[in-house]
């Protein structure tokens, strides 16, 4: 029998996965990657909990992070093509532009 | 039973396709891997009864996410492997662990202290997306429409940011070719 926890565990070990690459990845496409799985591993928490408390916000919230993560794609995309005309390179560690 | 094997599949492949996501050298592995990784999740929330959040699922991530950094990543040179400057990996795997923890922690908190009601209590002989219906129209209005205006200005930036000549700055640069514009 697949209880709550089992989807919550599920959850944190995907978010996990995330994290790792959020700290790992020094490639800037690969680190919006790594925020879409973040985002989705919350969704598979909410989703459970709206299902094993009978209540709808969960899914409620899930959609609005589905729309969040959409325009987030869209204006992060369109910031990742103009540093990448202009550099070259979507290394993280070339990006900074005063050497204190 | 079906719904535990189906479970432990679906949890399986997810984990093993972000893993690749999140590992691999090449960033056209990583983005494929990490479409399928989606199909999978919309499995979970089939599996919670939550029809519509798992079509919403396939068609906003898998359909319009995916296929826009498909068509971000001609810009980007993809076939080059990923070069990366990567410093003490364990403390990496220790600070993500430790914040999942956390994570846990927190969701569980409540659910171990018992105070956890049903605001919305779902309606009784109603499929899932007419409950979503009902409640996203009633009590999530407001927030909906403002998402609503969220996405256009997304899309307007993205646009605006992606169009062309936009590599040049607009206001500081003085180029022969606007300046012609500006006389014509």
């Amino acid at each position: 029998m697949i209880t709550l926890s089992h989807y919550l565990i599920l959850s944190a070990i995907l978010f996990g996965i995330g994290l790792v690459g959020v700290y790992r990845r020094k490639n800037l496409l690969l680190l919006l990657f790594s925020t879409e799985i973040l985002l989705n591993a919350v969704n598979i928490g909410f989703a459970a909990i709206s299902k094993f408390y009978g209540d709808l916000t969960g899914q409620m919230f899930a959609f609005f992070i589905v729309a969040v993560a959409a325009s987030e794609v869209a204006v992060g995309l369109g910031l990742m093509i103009v540093w990448y005309k202009r550099r070259g390179t979507l290394d993280i560690d070339t990006m900074q532009s005063m050497h204190g | 039973m079906f719904e535990a094997m189906a479970f432990y599949f679906f949890s399986a492949v997810t984990i093993v396709m972000f893993w690749i996501t999140v590992t691999s050298k090449n960033a056209l592995y990583s983005m494929s891997a990490l479409a399928a990784g989606m199909i999978m999740i919309s499995g979970f929330f089939f599996l919670l009864d939550a029809d519509f959040l798992g079509v919403v699922q396939i068609i906003v991530y898998t359909g319009a996410v995916m296929a826009l950094y498909a068509f971000g990543m001609m810009f980007f040179d993809t076939t080059r492997e990923v070069k990366e400057n990567i410093r003490a990996p364990k403390l990496v795997f220790l600070l993500s662990g430790m914040t999942a923890l956390l994570l846990v922690i927190a969701f569980v908190a409540p659910i171990v202290g018992d105070h956890i009601e049903a605001l919305y209590p779902m309606v009784e002989g109603v499929e899932n997306p007419q409950a979503v219906g009902i409640v996203l129209f009633t009590k999530y209005l407001v927030p909906f429409e403002v998402a609503a205006v969220m996405l256009l200005v997304a899309m307007i930036a993205g646009i605006i940011l992606a169009g062309k000549k936009m590599d040049e700055s607009l206001t500081l640069k003085i180029d022969d070719e606007f300046q012609e514009k500006g006389v014509q």
